[in-house]
């Protein structure tokens, strides 16, 4: 098992290092003076431009920009802000606790109902209710989301008033923050009201975000859980008499979530990009709002910032599920 | 087809055994017209191409003339609508069917376009690192490993901000994006095949590189290519339409969906029908496509076949 994790870990150590050069790279391949790009239309003079292209070492060797981009990223430092003169950092860790409570929810949404509409299909394989489960599974697969989302807004905010059309809580609720969930937060400081306008606000986008992911998460528990029912142990355990209620959830389940387990990781991806449409669309101030304002504003120290946080914690959740799935599958840390 | 779909030839010395074998094309064609949802599927697909190949001719007006006394008209069935705009007009008073109609043309091509430069692309890939292997096998697929680590749209979003927005540069950012799960099919189909038998025997004979690579292995890789283009084709066209919304892709007054949808964002609480259409239209041809392609996994996919 150790081997496993280590082989593992050492894996990831190339791709990491290619992260870092593709978000290096960004910056010096956009056409023109990195300086002046950034600067926009109000222009520099030639000493400001003097004086930042050095105080972002645009003016030493590409080699030696790296190295110190690399030392940089070690101490923690992501590069400024041009509009905001924060670190990039900082600006990045204030608001992805928006953008991970939105995944967060979506992903259990699109987990519990998945997996559930999965065993469902699969265990009334052909019935109406599998072609009609995995009819809608098929939509939602297709879905545009940010059409989707802009008709949610359109039915349950506009016409039934039942929604808030945007962000992340209503304006007139304060709280401390704690955690950076406003969930979690409102009910710390012991108000009911504060939660529930949460909660309105986040049904929605979790709706949107989980549509995909859902539809996939679907799919894939009923291919998993009919090839696990197919299996030879299943026909032994029906034969042996065991209620069918008992092979299902005992003997069929906990060998077709496997492969679950897996597909539920690679959605993280698919969540961080979703999140980006799902952010703009119901200004939720999180990281995929962030990262497109950032760029229609021409802040591209924080886009290179961003890009390069975006795929660590890709890669983080997707080497966790990795190691979650050696150890829940014997097979694969054997090997 | 071959010779041996016809049971009158050669056989009458003996007597045929059976019905007459079919080929694999045939065989597989049967098969996925079987399959109710792959048919609806292309049926839909081709009155698709039909409508993007005469759009000029069934198209009621220019998909970008503007009808200055027609702003906002709901759809002709609504108490205000006026028959001669059937979807109702934007607020330019553009017809909403013609620029649909009009629309079909640019997401078939980005399809086409993203489609074939991934699949070519990532095939090339593939073979050069599963034929070689080695380091040179262990740096193609890292740097598809990295590519993989971004989620998609967000990189095809940076690499239009680099080259630029616009339809064109939105496609190929899209087909990077893409091409490395072709590559990675390629590698590894090509990996499991480059043994066998029939691959010594071209080489023994004297096959080139080259011959090996593309004539005697890559037909045998086919299927699950063929299942990843179709999946991608639906993929470019949801990527370039969500690039087209955020206004990186295609820019107005391109009559493509994904930007038509980003121009009726301020509407939705005064003109349901300009925020609804190019979404139908959006998510029945990805639909259309996704059918097709789960038909020809069932039919390409030995293992999921009825024996």
């Amino acid at each position: 098992m150790l081997r496993f994790i280590l082989n593992r870990l050492l894996l990831i150590v190339p791709t990491f290092i290619g992260i870092t050069l593709v978000a290096f790279l960004f910056i010096r391949l956009l056409p023109g003076d990195p300086v002046i790009l950034m600067a926009g239309e109000r222009g520099v003079s030639p000493e400001r431009h003097a004086e930042l292209m050095a105080q972002f070492g645009f003016d030493q060797p590409l080699l030696k920009q790296y190295a110190d981009y690399v030392v940089g990223l070690l101490h923690g430092d992501f590069g400024y802000s041009f509009s905001t003169k924060k670190p990039v950092l900082s600006e990045f860790m204030a608001r992805f606790p928006a953008t991970l409570e939105l995944a967060l929810c979506a992903i259990v949404l699109a987990t519990v109902l998945g997996v559930a509409a999965g065993i469902l299909s699969a265990i009334r394989r052909g019935s109406w209710i599998d072609q009609a489960t995995m009819g809608v599974a098929l939509v939602g697969y297709s879905m545009p989301i940010f059409w989707w989302a802009l008709l949610l807004i359109i039915f349950f905010s506009t016409t039934l008033g039942w929604t808030p059309v945007s962000g992340r809580i209503s304006l007139t609720q304060f709280f401390p923050s704690v955690t950076g969930f406003m969930l979690i937060d409102s009910l710390l400081a012991g108000k009911p009201a504060a939660f529930w306008s949460a909660v309105h606000h986040l049904i929605l986008p979790t709706i949107v975000l989980a549509t995909i992911p859902l539809a996939v998460i679907a799919r894939q528990t009923r291919s998993a859980m009919l090839e696990v029912l197919g299996e030879v142990y299943i026909m032994t355990a029906k034969s042996k008499g065991l209620a069918q209620r008992r092979v299902i959830w005992l003997h069929a389940l906990r060998n077709a979530l496997i492969p679950v387990v897996t597909t539920i990781g690679l959605q993280v991806s698919v969540l961080m990009g979703g999140a980006i449409l799902t952010e703009t669309i119901f200004s939720w101030p999180g990281i995929g709002k962030w990262m497109i304002d950032s760029i229609s504003r021409r802040d591209y120290q924080v886009v290179q910032g961003g890009l390069l946080l975006i795929a660590a914690v890709v890669m983080v959740v997707n080497l966790t599920v990795d190691l979650l799935y050696g150890l829940i599958n014997p097979r694969v840390r054997h090997r | 087809m071959s010779a041996t779909d016809d049971p009158h030839l050669g056989t009458a010395e003996q007597e045929p055994l059976g019905p007459p074998p079919i080929s694999p094309l045939r065989e597989n064609w049967r098969y996925f017209l079987a399959n109710r949802g792959a048919v609806i599927g292309l049926v839909v697909i081709a009155l698709m191409v039909l409508t993007a190949i005469f759009a000029p001719l069934i198209a009621p007006h220019d998909p970008t003339a503007q009808f200055r006394d027609a702003l906002l008209v709901p759809p002709a069935w609504t108490d205000k609508g006026r028959p001669e705009f059937l979807l109702g007009t934007d607020a330019l008073g553009r017809d909403i069917l013609s620029r649909l109609i009009f629309g079909a043309r640019y997401s078939l091509a980005i399809g086409l376009v993203v489609v074939t430069l991934a699949l070519v692309s990532g095939i090339l890939v593939g073979l050069v690192a599963g034929y070689f292997g080695g380091w040179i096998d262990g740096l193609i697929m890292r740097v598809m490993d990295i590519i993989l680590a971004f989620p998609s749209l967000l990189l095809a979003l940076v690499l239009v901000a680099i080259i630029g927005p616009g339809l064109f540069n939105a496609m190929l950012a899209i087909a990077v994006v893409l091409q490395p799960h072709f590559a990675r099919l390629t590698r590894g189909a090509v990996m499991a095949e480059k043994h066998r038998e029939y691959v010594t025997s071209a080489r023994v004979a004297g096959a080139g590189t080259l011959r090996l690579m593309l004539v005697t292995i890559l037909p045998n890789c086919l299927g699950p290519l063929i299942v990843q283009a179709t999946l991608s084709f639906s993929n470019a066209i949801l990527d370039a339409a969500a690039l087209g919304f955020l206004g990186m892709g295609a820019q107005p007054p391109t009559p493509e969906w994904g930007t038509m949808l980003a121009e009726a964002r301020e509407f939705i609480t005064s003109a349901w029908w300009v925020v609804t259409m190019p979404g139908i239209a959006i998510l029945v041809t990805v639909l259309a496509i996704n059918l097709i392609g789960d038909g020809l996994r069932d039919t390409l996919d030995p293992k999921l076949k009825r024996s």
